[in-house]
């Protein structure tokens, strides 16, 4: 589905700009541009606005980033857990450092704040799918279901 | 010895949060029928005797806020549900969602036909996304049911903003905008989303409500501590024997959470600290866990209760390191809108820094006490107002700690 589509099925929900954005993630894993300035269009919002939401919150991405996005929490509970053993070791997998991409699209890594799954740290998420007691050994494995 | 009380856990894993009928067979929806037979001053008037006080953290009397937005005059009002769970550690409003969705939906029913609402929104933070299905199905078996009647329930989603969870921001970006906090008043009871009267609560706060319906207001307002009534759900993490969640009667003491529940210290450590409440929550040393778990004792410690999330550190922790992650945090989570927080939350960060490097000296925390009082007085929102409070009480309880670290 092209962006305008996604939007358009948005167009009558009030408010409706993030639920748009969301779905238009869900298939490019990022924000184009354009799809920022047709948002705009359709919502009858200015650009400056569409593109203030599109960068205000933390999931959203007006930068081409890789297909699946793991997002490694960082939050006190999953720090002392060992989460920056797990950073590490997932910089090494993937060749990459936290904000880059690898060089096949596949993998984008981010860090982020408490996913709200401190019952079972270090956490991390793949596409939003949150992965319990992860270690430097489980990654691989991890990894594997999106390659 | 203490014992674990459940009323917003109450079916929490042993029903099918998917199946409506298994939830109606434990006397679901049974409280919003009641509610809808009685008169709607005698219903809030119910709710406020209860004393059920926000689970969100701000401990405002429910019924009370109800009745605000009940005697505004509006042709449209609105039932909002904050399920922006951010405050790292914390997860209780997913259990709640997760496990027995109906009672979040009933306890919004309830409120709204008691303010006159016709159409509720949950706020669903972006992290919890897969939870959307279950919400929304949910809701529509509620629907066919019939039970309903003529209020629209909608589930929409954050995107990962911390400050979200601040209620005026929450509405912002249910707006489809930037979750900026406003300027207060008018408050969201008289002015709120698209400025009608709004009634937001916390997911927890909302499923109370069932339960004080059928077992009357006297019954819930004798648990626990008088002023700050019911139960609580607290969840555990860091160096816990017990990293799980347990939910109590307010009377219980910080003491029994750590180390009944708990079970203690891992790996046979000493304790050292509790963060309670979030990442914004005072750190509590051993000679203050004799405090319950209640709203106006955490207060009377210079603590708060908050979302209940209690984050133990063994003696090995090195609490300047720790306070200096959490003031990253709150750099990072800033909004930008007001200029103390914006600018307040950055310097904090910096002299954190400093310290934690080894270059700072008593000049640093006694700028760090000043600047983090300046914040507390001067920020628009609760998340500039909070943020000092790591830093504030660690030189207060843990002055040992930064002075192993000055140059």
């Amino acid at each position: 589905m092209s962006y305008k589509e996604i939007i358009a099925k948005y167009a009558d929900k009030p408010g409706g700009i993030i639920e748009a954005y969301h779905a238009i993630q869900r298939e490019m894993s990022y924000l184009p541009i354009e799809a920022v300035g047709e948002t705009a269009e359709v919502f009858k919002v200015p650009v400056s606005q569409a593109y203030g939401v599109a960068t205000f919150y933390s999931m959203f991405s007006v930068k081409a980033r890789g297909k699946n996005i793991i997002r490694l929490c960082e939050s006190a509970p999953c720090h002392v857990a060992g989460a920056e053993e797990v950073l590490a070791a997932l910089e090494k997998e993937l060749g990459i450092k936290v904000g880059e991409s690898t060089a096949d699209g596949k993998f984008a890594l981010e860090l982020s704040e408490c996913v709200g799954q401190c019952q079972a740290t270090p956490v991390l998420t793949v596409n939003g799918k949150p992965y319990f007691e992860v270690s430097p050994a489980k990654l691989t494995g991890i990894l594997a279901e999106y390659k | 010895m203490a014992e674990e009380m459940r009323i917003v856990l109450r079916n929490y894993g042993k029903i099918d949060p998917l199946k409506i009928d298994d939830y109606i067979a434990q006397g679901g929806y049974k409280s919003l029928e009641k509610a809808r037979s009685m008169d709607k001053k005698a219903l809030m008037d119910e709710v406020k005797k209860s004393n059920l006080r926000g689970r969100g953290g701000a401990g405002f009397n429910c019924g009370m806020k109800w009745s605000f937005a009940a005697s505004a005059q509006a042709d449209q009002k609105y039932v909002v549900c904050n399920a922006d769970e951010g405050e790292p550690g914390t997860y209780k409003d997913r259990l709640i969602m997760e496990g027995d969705p109906h009672t979040l939906i009933e306890g919004m029913a309830v409120c709204a036909y008691a303010i006159g609402a016709t159409k509720g929104y949950i706020y669903l933070r972006g992290e919890y996304l897969f939870l959307v299905e279950t919400l929304e199905t949910a809701i529509a078996q509620a629907k066919e049911k019939g039970f309903l009647k003529d209020f629209d329930l909608e589930v929409r989603s954050g995107a990962g903003a911390y400050v979200c969870g601040e209620e005026t921001a929450l509405i912002e970006s249910i707006e489809g905008k930037r979750g900026e906090p406003r300027f207060k008043p008018p408050y969201p009871p008289n002015e709120g989303l698209w400025s009608k009267p709004t009634i937001v609560n916390n997911v927890e706060t909302y499923a109370n409500i069932p339960v004080i319906l059928e077992k009357g207001a006297d019954w819930y307002a004798g648990i626990g501590v008088a002023s700050y009534p019911g139960t609580k759900v607290l969840t555990l993490t860091g160096d816990v024997v017990n990293r799980t969640f347990f939910e109590v009667p307010t009377d219980t003491t910080i003491r029994d959470v750590v180390f009944t529940f708990g079970g203690g210290v891992r790996d046979g450590k000493r304790f050292k600290a509790v963060q309670i409440g979030g990442t914004s929550g005072a750190f509590i040393p051993e000679s203050l866990l004799d405090t319950r778990v209640a709203f106006d004792d955490m207060n009377a410690i210079g603590a708060t209760l908050g979302s209940g999330a209690t984050f133990v550190m063994d003696e090995t922790r090195d609490i300047v390191d720790v306070v200096t992650r959490i003031m990253k945090f709150f750099e990072h989570e800033s909004c930008g809108k007001c200029t103390p927080c914006r600018e307040g939350t950055a310097r904090m960060h910096e002299l954190m820094e400093k310290i934690n490097e080894g270059q700072g000296s008593d000049k640093d925390t006694a700028l760090l006490n000043k600047l983090g009082n300046v914040m507390t007085y001067s920020c628009l929102c609760g998340l500039g107002q909070a943020s000092p409070a790591p830093a504030l009480t660690t030189i207060k309880h843990f002055a040992a700690d930064y002075q192993a670290k000055m140059k």
